[in-house]
């Protein structure tokens, strides 16, 4: 992962404010941590599964006492 | 893409901003507006909420036993909606607009929207807290059912959830904006980063709250007739544990700010610091599990993995973020010039700047009382020792008011200035007020978690439970605890207080801040540090490896001297 911004100002063709080149791929790390709706679905996914559909699963599990 | 003027508006979006006199940021009006007013209602639900708190640890000092118990219920449920949910959010929403339109430099989308949005969060907020207030609703922030509150508390917090949820869209309106308008250059500034890290487990936040609090505002007036307690608990924590998590993101994404606005520190490596919020991302909100350890029927799997697998790596986070940001300190002071011996650079470092002092104490009261309470309550087999004790409260006091609050409180003596545009009012009274406010917060925060420690209850205003037919010889030390309490209680008013007084004071009766105030008394180090890309990119920090290390050995001690005391609990031989 670069520790310097990808460049995008289209008023700098060649080279960015953070000195690079425009052509050069962005690690894909850095594409994630540039993704804030990607970070979202993320960010909301893995407690959904994790913790709120497994934990319900764990719950539904859970005999009925009987009357 | 829009064009700015000298003039100070947007061709073609008629925008009008200014441009921060001290900073070098411009400051949109609308985007200033909004951050305003949700400051000063954050600012007075804090005032009603903190004197709920005194009253509260009042009460629980046996000596004074100053409540009634069901007014004791009444104000304690108020304390928590109008501190732990309501003065944090608001001011939330404020970093949220400031991080978005003011640091990446564009209007903010919609603001009809975060306009709806901030009367959704006045209206809702009111609505619950008059339902507490009526008396009818004496069910505690976390409302278990089948205890059941009036109709309007419950839709008071849906209607004050949806507020916020909107003004999250408007966050992220602003960051597609800011992208398609190519107001900033590659990556978004470190303290954006963390404003997206906390708009990100808001939005699951509230998603839980909804899916929970809307079925029982339902149940509320008959048209369920049940909902199941344990079911209600795992949702509910989703929500109730999870809105603390933004409170988490939200006060590291301050730190990182008042660093570089006061002294110019910048993160020791931005790609670390990122990476530990993507750990709080993924990880930090599967920490609502260690509400659920005590419960039976579900498997040691679910809870081992949510609370000690999966939350290490959120602490991990939370860990580079404890180094990283006292380390940015300290290479910004030795770069400027504050070189001697191994803590030159702390003892030089402006400690009668309240923003400074706010800051440095959250540090360390969050890293030291609330993260190390932390992982042992979230450790499945300690956790027991003090599972729904008022050690919890003394947890959460220690990241919530300790950590987040007093972060929050250090940030407005920078806000005022900056967005008000007004000097300090009462400055002698704000170079101590954080001092005062930390000492009475840390020690509540220890004396409640040395009396959960001992087998207080968290929640009860009797804690001998006199009239119970299976009596708790309660030990001695523990009412010394509570009388303790009590006393740091009533320093951590008073230094809520003097804040109150030095910020509506400020506001109301500050001077204008013009260009000779600015010139005379300047108030910022790095309004570029706090708005660019970039790394201190330096491991040469003594002091900062020194006092990393200290932590370690008491996190290390801490935590063992807790599975003695389980050993002791429940001997193997």
């Amino acid at each position: 992962m670069s520790d310097q911004a990808p460049p995008s100002a289209p008023s700098e063709p060649t080279k960015s404010a953070a000195g690079k080149d425009p052509s050069e791929r962005v690690p894909a790390m850095q594409r994630l941590l540039d993704n804030p709706f990607l970070l979202l679905f993320l960010g909301v996914t893995m407690p959904t599964v994790f913790y709120i559909i497994w934990g319900i699963m764990e719950l539904a599990q859970i005999p009925i006492a009987p009357q | 893409m829009s064009v700015s003027t000298a003039e100070g508006a947007l061709v073609g979006h008629d925008e009008k901003y200014r441009t921060c006199l001290d900073t070098g940021l411009k400051v949109y009006a609308k985007t200033e507006t909004l951050i305003k007013v949700n400051a000063v209602a954050a600012v007075l639900f804090l005032a009603v909420g903190g004197l709920f708190g005194v009253l509260v640890a009042l009460t629980r000092w046996p000596g004074v036993h100053l409540l009634p118990a069901d007014l004791f219920y009444l104000v304690l449920t108020a304390h928590g909606a109008a501190v732990l949910l309501f003065w944090i959010i608001f001011f939330e929403v404020a970093i949220l607009y400031f991080a978005s339109s003011i640091l990446l430099n564009c209007r903010l989308a919609t603001p009809h929207f975060a306009w709806l949005g901030f009367l959704l969060m006045v209206g809702g907020s009111l609505l619950a807290t008059v339902a507490v207030l009526q008396g009818e609703s004496s069910v505690m922030f976390t409302s278990y059912v089948p205890m059941q509150a009036a109709p309007h508390f419950y839709l008071g917090l849906i209607l004050f959830a949806v507020g916020a949820l909107l003004a999250c869209c408007v966050f992220f309106g602003t960051l597609v904006i800011a992208k398609e308008e190519q107001t900033y250059e590659g990556s978004v500034p470190l303290v954006t980063f963390g404003a997206i890290t906390a708009a990100i487990i808001a939005v699951f936040t509230i998603a839980s709250g909804a899916i929970i609090l809307i079925p029982t505002f339902l149940w509320s007036i008959g048209y369920i007739a049940e909902i199941d307690t344990v079911t209600y608990k795992l949702v509910w924590w989703g929500m109730g544990h999870s809105s603390q998590q933004i409170n988490v993101s939200a006060h590291v994404a301050v730190w990182y700010c008042i660093a570089a606005l006061v002294l110019g520190a910048k993160p020791l490596s931005e790609k670390v610091s990122r990476t530990a919020f993507l750990l709080y991302i993924l990880f930090l909100q599967l920490a609502c599990a260690h509400h659920m350890l005590v419960e039976p029927g579900i498997s040691s799997e679910w809870k081992v993995f949510n609370t000690s697998y999966a939350l290490y790596l959120a602490v991990l986070g939370s860990l580079i973020h404890g180094m990283s940001i006292p380390g940015a300190v300290e290479a910004a002071q030795r770069r400027r010039g504050f070189t001697k011996g191994i803590f030159g650079w702390l003892r030089q470092a402006p400690w009668g700047n309240p923003a400074f002092s706010g800051f440095a104490l959250s540090v360390v009261l969050f890293g030291f009382l609330g993260g190390i309470s932390g992982v042992v309550l979230g450790t499945e087999q300690i956790n027991i020792l003090m599972h729904n004790t008022l050690y919890v409260p003394g947890h959460f006091h220690a990241t919530v008011v300790a950590g987040t609050t007093l972060a929050f409180m250090a940030i407005s003596y920078l806000v005022v200035p900056l967005i008000f545009q007004r000097d300090l009012v009462f400055k002698t009274i704000a170079k101590w007020q954080p001092y005062v406010f930390a000492i009475g917060v840390g020690g509540t925060s220890l004396f409640m978690m040395g009396a959960g420690t001992l087998g207080i209850s968290r929640r009860h205003w009797d804690i001998t439970f006199s009239d119970a037919s299976l009596t708790f010889d309660v030990p001695g030390t523990a009412f010394l605890m509570l009388g303790l309490n009590g006393i740091f209680g009533l320093l951590a008013g008073v230094g809520g207080l003097m804040y109150i007084l030095v910020i509506v004071g400020s506001i109301l009766f500050g001077k204008r801040r013009d260009a000779e105030a600015v010139k005379a008394n300047p108030i910022v180090a790095g309004g570029e540090a706090v708005s660019t890309y970039g790394s201190e990119g330096t491991l040469k920090l003594p002091g900062t490896i020194t006092l990393v290390a200290v932590f370690f050995t008491a996190f290390v001690l801490y935590y063992f001297i807790n599975w003695k005391f389980l050993s002791e609990v429940w001997p193997l031989s």
